[in-house]
């Protein structure tokens, strides 16, 4: 299946990625073989199978007791954050 | 001593406890060899003098006193997507070029605790995203056996680092082959655990359902003990598996009479190099003179493994790279117009082709309107293919096959083509959506290049895996073969 410009624009603005001119006919080429790879599980037959959400068969998201067991590490976060001031992370203007 | 990067972990920190030489000695030795090396391998992204030497001085006083853990003052590398606190951990991507890990992963935790000296952090394919090495940030990694191919990947700095001898051992981490592939092209031995056997806390996350943390290291006793050092349960991972850990190094030693062993029919196809397959069939041979019982075994699904992993694992990417988002932590973009502008830029800039690739794959696969067609049905079939696998194991004890379908390739040979890349983690993908322990072990040489075999087991059998391969490494000595220039 051959995937046109439109639907690579589509897919990078919902994956919130930026691409250049050039690398648009890249992905396109590749993504529309990559999807035609994974076309041959059609084949398959699977109506009555159970999909897999976990490699290790019966186990289930393990729970723990809803109590506090992290301390505030704010102090040691902040200096990876690309801007911050006064301990808040910077973001662009959001609201007018 | 002078011949530390030709001993075997149990033997460095046999000398060590017995006072033969100190960690000091030691370390500096292997900082030593890594500087020498380095230029030529590009095998780490970070190399941590004056820490390791600082870790090795309160190794050496631990060891005065008579303190001290089964690994105190044994050097290692960690792949550089393990955390590490006050240490740069970049998983081999511009986006984390500048990340300061602000605390440990589990396994960087237990193995420090236990003793383990680090001398600096592995190169490998950016965000694990590869099986060449060659879509790191950080430049590709080349192999020791000849620099002008690529040494796998995506653990291809800690292969690398381990078969050139510039360390003893290295963790490693493998979401479709990334231990043992790099394993099988550079010639030692490599260990994916049982998903849920390691902590996957601080591992910076691919693709969640699949990553594993293991080790690479010269042979199958060194595996044991470091494997037993880092396995356990983990609170902090809530896939991590509250199952005994064994002594695996004190387990080693049986005898392989009545193993029974199934070939994987699947895995002598067509797209098997015949040299390669000479080599693995020899290797059967031993393991028949040992006492194991070889049958045929055949897993109809498992040829889909291939797709069906390149709809799981960039799925689960797409999902758990959503997090660089340019506010908290990682790259930002210069001057964002807004914040879907900061967004986009910071991430179409901080991601190298190969993660953006998968990005997206996943995100069409997960999109409205396909979610049922690819996902779901990629979730059924990994079903099917897990069914297999435990079908095969009533009958057999462990699965035998080769680990890659050739032995390494030339640097550029396959980044053209994603698909042809992709087909080179043919043997080793099912191990991984089926959660199975498996390792890989040097079992020959074509064109003077290492070829891996690969022994797959039932969950939670990591102690019959490592005793195979360990009882094939007593009988033979592929694994002792260092390349030349590195001896």
């Amino acid at each position: 299946m051959a995937l046109t410009r439109e639907q690579i624009a589509s897919i990078a603005a919902l994956a919130r990625l930026e691409l250049s001119a050039a690398e648009t006919p890249v992905y396109q080429e590749s993504l529309s073989r990559i999807i035609d790879f994974v076309g041959a599980l059609d084949a398959c037959e699977t109506a009555d199978v159970v999909p897999m959400a976990h490699p290790l068969p019966g186990q289930s998201q393990r729970l723990r007791p809803d109590v506090v067991t992290e301390s505030d590490h704010h102090a040691d976060y902040q200096p990876n954050a690309p801007q911050v001031a006064a301990g808040l992370y910077l973001v662009p203007k959001v609201i007018e | 001593m002078d011949d530390f990067h030709n001993s075997t972990l149990r033997q460095l920190a046999a000398g060590l406890r017995a006072r033969k030489f100190s960690s000091v000695e030691l370390v500096g030795a292997f900082l030593e060899r890594i500087e020498r090396h380095q230029a030529a391998l590009n095998a780490f992204i970070s190399v941590t003098r004056s820490q390791a030497l600082e870790a090795a001085r309160e190794a050496d006083r631990s060891l005065a006193s008579g303190a001290g853990g089964a690994l105190t003052g044994v050097p290692i590398a960690h792949k550089d997507l393990f955390c590490t606190k006050g240490v740069r951990t970049t998983c081999g991507s511009r986006m984390l070029e500048n990340f300061i890990s602000p605390y440990d992963a589990t396994v960087v935790a237990k193995l420090r605790s236990a003793g383990a000296v680090m001398l600096g952090k592995t190169n490998m394919d950016e965000f694990a995203m590869g099986s060449s090495n060659e879509t790191s940030y950080y430049g590709p990694v080349r192999n020791p056996w000849n620099p002008a191919l690529v040494p796998g990947g995506s653990s291809g700095g800690s292969a690398a680092a381990v078969a050139a001898r510039l360390v003893p051992v290295a963790t490693a981490t493998d979401t479709g082959g990334s231990i043992r592939q790099p394993a099988a092209l550079c010639g030692i031995t490599g260990l994916k655990p049982t998903y849920g056997r390691v902590s996957r806390y601080g591992m910076v996350a691919f693709a969640s359902s699949l990553d594993q943390g293991g080790v690479l290291t010269t042979n199958a006793a060194d595996a044991a003990l470091l494997l037993r050092e880092m396995a356990g349960f983990d609170a902090n991972d809530s896939t991590s598996v509250d199952v005994a850990v064994p002594d695996y190094l004190a387990a080693l030693g049986s005898p392989l009479k009545g193993l029974k062993i199934g070939l994987l029919r699947e895995f002598f196809d067509q797209g098997l190099d015949a040299e390669n397959e000479r080599q693995v069939r020899e290797a059967l041979r031993v393991f028949e003179s040992l006492g194991a019982r070889l049958v045929e075994v055949s897993l109809p699904h498992l040829p889909l493994s291939v797709p069906v992993y390149y709809v799981v694992a960039p799925a689960e990417c797409s999902s758990n790279l959503a997090r660089f988002d340019g506010v908290r932590f990682g790259h930002r973009c210069e001057n964002p117009r807004d914040l879907n502008d900061m967004y986009r830029r910071s991430r179409g800039e901080g991601f190298g082709a190969e993660v953006k690739r998968r990005i997206m794959t996943g995100t069409y696969v997960l999109s409205a309107g396909y979610y049922d067609a690819y996902y779901l049905k990629a979730q059924r079939v990994r079903s099917l293919i897990n069914a297999d696998f435990s079908r095969a194991f009533e009958s057999v004890d462990v699965l035998l096959g080769p680990t890659t379908p050739t032995p390494a390739f030339a640097i550029g040979a396959k980044t053209a083509d994603p698909i042809t890349m992709y087909l080179n983690d043919i043997y080793t993908i099912g191990a991984n959506l089926a959660g199975l322990p498996a390792i890989s072990v040097p079992c020959g040489f074509v064109q003077d290049l290492p070829v891996g075999l690969q022994i797959v087991g039932p969950h939670f059998s990591e102690a019959r895996v490592l005793n195979a391969a360990h009882a094939f490494q007593e009988a033979t000595d592929w694994h002792t073969r260092a390349p030349a220039g590195y001896a």
